[in-house]
């Protein structure tokens, strides 16, 4: 298992160094700059600013620099466009507000996902069955940033129950419609899953055993199936992840929520170097990290894996 | 070929093969007519096949319809500047009476709804068919040639895909985006294809190694390569065509995706570009005027899930019927 994890890691530190080399060539190839914007500073002002961001140094001392702050201090410079702000700050302010909203929807998508997979593989080719499917693929289906708003339009313009739009600390009543909004497509992604799985469980030879040994129907499903049945969705959690990122994005951006999100999407059409960089970075060696939990959690449910 | 060149093996092979590759002919043609006979009776995926058919001739045609029947392009304005609320809800007319001219109602600046609704479905269409044929062809390639090689060449060629893979790649793509902004609408949509091309194809190459690994060591490529049939040749021509099934299952099931990811680009701003608008862009428009003027919203974005819904039960429908053994996902 150690050596598994180390291995893990020998590919995971190249993949970041991939992912900013990248960022940082498309930001350095675009044409235009931070400073080319419709206010236009003047010549001694600008050049001030570019030293004292080290921004009039060779290309490839800055990207050195830029590299080495990042993976050896985690430092990811200050934001050009928040004047004074470090990129650390700006991320630790908004990194609560993304993960209670992702975690939540995760959670609830998990909950709701797998009792309904369940059911569907318990029922087979049932009505139960066809209408959680079709459900399903309905979540699928309909774009986060269609479903946000017609959730607004309905709960908070009509019915005036909750709230349209905004972050009101943690726990709030504000909280309910982006979770909802951000769980729906996982909510039926888990569902899919859990019932293939379940299915293919549910006629494998030791849940007959179990069977036969007399367990009740109750215990047979939630002891036994379900570990097996579940696989497919522990294995999905690592790119959910991912896409958890990117629904936060538009879901962010729909509630006029101060996420990471938000702040990223800022970023990018101010040209704020640093700020794109330490986002960037910072999700995805979160995202390489939780992948990697992901593998361990796999191998650890699973005693049919084994890494080597 | 010189009858004392052959060598023993090489006539086994050779006499195995004509059997081998008629029943293979045979079979080829039926197992095509199976899945189409197993198709047909789902359901389902016979609705996702004819919404998909309906909603693709109406977008190629309906705008020209439209023109035809009430004299509107998508993006006329009207210019009798009367009003100064232009938006009205569906089947009604500037003085707020019934009009059938307008069944999806209109837009802030008065444009016809369900013309910009068609046209917007053409750019979407087109994005998501272009983009996968994109996956298709450097996925096949990539996959193919992987396989076959085998060995180094595959293992390297492989870790390529597997960090490529676990990169957080819809960040890049905002990234590449927002930074490479073309001022023109079609600039754009170049900058949209290269992107959504260049991140669907790895899916591809792994299906399409896996199938090549399979069967690169089977009686018919040994055969083809007994005749003198060159490398390149035996993977397009005699490999590539036996692992269609799941790249055409998979295929169907990328369309969907790529169609939902241009949306949300677009609706961040950073896809279609005016004046070309597709499903993404417009709902991103009807989103400002939720509170007032729902339909803005509604209509391009229950337009778009209907045909992601029936692209999607089309592609379980297709797999199902073309794989009977995957069935359970």
């Amino acid at each position: 298992m150690l050596r598994f994890i180390i291995r893990r890691l020998l590919i995971t530190i190249p993949t970041i160094i991939v992912v900013i080399t990248l960022t940082w060539a498309l930001i350095r190839l675009a044409p235009g700059n931070f400073y080319s914007g419709e206010k236009r500073l003047p010549p001694a002002i600008e050049k001030n600013i570019r030293e004292k961001y080290g921004l009039d140094k060779p290309w490839y001392e800055q990207y050195a620099k830029t590299m080495a702050n990042i993976l050896l201090r985690f430092d990811f410079g200050t934001s050009l466009r928040f004047e004074g702000q470090s990129v650390n700050t700006i991320i630790r302010r908004s990194l609560p507000v993304s993960a209670a909203v992702g975690i939540l929807a995760y959670l609830l998508a998990l909950l709701v996902g797998v009792t309904i997979g369940s059911i569907a593989a318990l029922k087979q080719n049932s009505r139960w069955d066809y209408a959680s499917m079709a459900l399903a693929m309905l979540g699928i289906s309909v774009p986060n940033f269609v479903l946000g708003p017609i959730l607004v339009l309905v709960f908070s313009l009509s019915l005036y129950w909750l709230p349209p739009s905004r972050w009101g600390g943690f726990p709030s009543k504000n909280l309910i419609l982006p979770v909802l909004t951000l769980s729906a497509i996982y909510m039926a992604y888990i569902a899919r899953l859990t019932r293939a799985g379940m299915l293919e469980v549910l006629r494998s030879d030791y849940i007959r055993t179990a069977r036969a040994k007399g367990l009740s129907e109750k215990d047979v499903v939630i002891r036994h199936a379900l570990r097996g049945g579940l696989m497919p969705v522990v294995s999905y959690t690592g790119p959910a992840l991912a896409f958890l990122l990117t629904g936060t994005v538009v879901v962010e951006r729909i509630f006029a929520l101060p996420g990471l999100g938000n702040y990223f999407i800022q970023a990018s059409l101010n040209r704020d170097e640093p700020l794109i960089i330490g986002i960037v970075a910072f999700i995805s060696i979160t995202l390489l990290f939780m992948n990697m939990l992901v593998d361990i959690a796999y191998a650890y449910l699973d005693p049919r894996v084994r890494y080597h | 070929m010189e009858p004392e060149k052959i060598s023993p093996e090489m006539a086994v092979a050779e006499a195995d093969v004509r059997p081998e590759e008629a029943g293979e002919f045979v079979h080829g043609t039926s197992l095509w007519r199976d899945a189409w006979r197993r198709l047909l009776k789902n359901k389902l995926a016979v609705f996702g096949l004819v919404v998909v058919v309906l909603i693709t001739i109406a977008s190629v045609t309906g705008p020209t319809l439209i023109k035809s029947i009430f004299g509107f392009t998508p993006d006329y304005i009207p210019t009798q500047d009367t009003q100064l609320v232009r938006s009205f809800p569906p089947f009604t007319g500037p003085n707020g009476q019934f009009s059938w001219a307008h069944p999806m109602g209109t837009d802030n600046a008065g444009r016809d709804q369900l013309a910009r609704v068609l046209q917007g479905g053409q750019i979407s269409l087109f994005v998501g068919i272009i983009a996968t044929l994109v996956s298709l062809v450097i996925g096949i390639s990539y996959g193919a040639i992987a396989g076959y090689v085998g060995g180094r060449v595959d293992n390297v060629m492989m870790r390529v895909v597997d960090v490529l893979y676990s990169l957080p790649y819809v960040i890049v793509v905002i990234v590449l985006l927002s930074m490479f902004r073309s001022q023109t609408a079609r600039g754009q949509l170049i900058l949209l294809f290269i992107a959504l091309g260049s991140v669907s194809w790895l899916t591809m190459a792994r299906i399409v190694r896996g199938q090549v690994l399979s069967l690169k060591n089977q009686e018919f490529v040994l055969a083809a390569r007994a005749t003198g049939v060159s490398g390149p040749r035996i993977v397009f021509r005699h490999l590539v065509p036996n692992t269609l099934g799941p790249v055409i299952v998979y295929a169907t099931l990328t369309i969907p995706q790529i169609m939902l990811t241009e949306a949300f680009l677009s609706f961040l701003g950073l896809g279609v570009q005016a004046p070309l608008a597709s499903w993404g862009s417009l709902a991103a428009d009807g989103v400002q005027n939720i509170a007032i003027f729902p339909w803005q919203l509604i209509f391009p974005g229950v337009t778009m899930a209907l045909t992601l819904f029936s692209l999607n039960f089309l592609g379980d429908g297709l797999r199902d019927a073309l794989d009977p053994q995957m069935r359970t996902t």
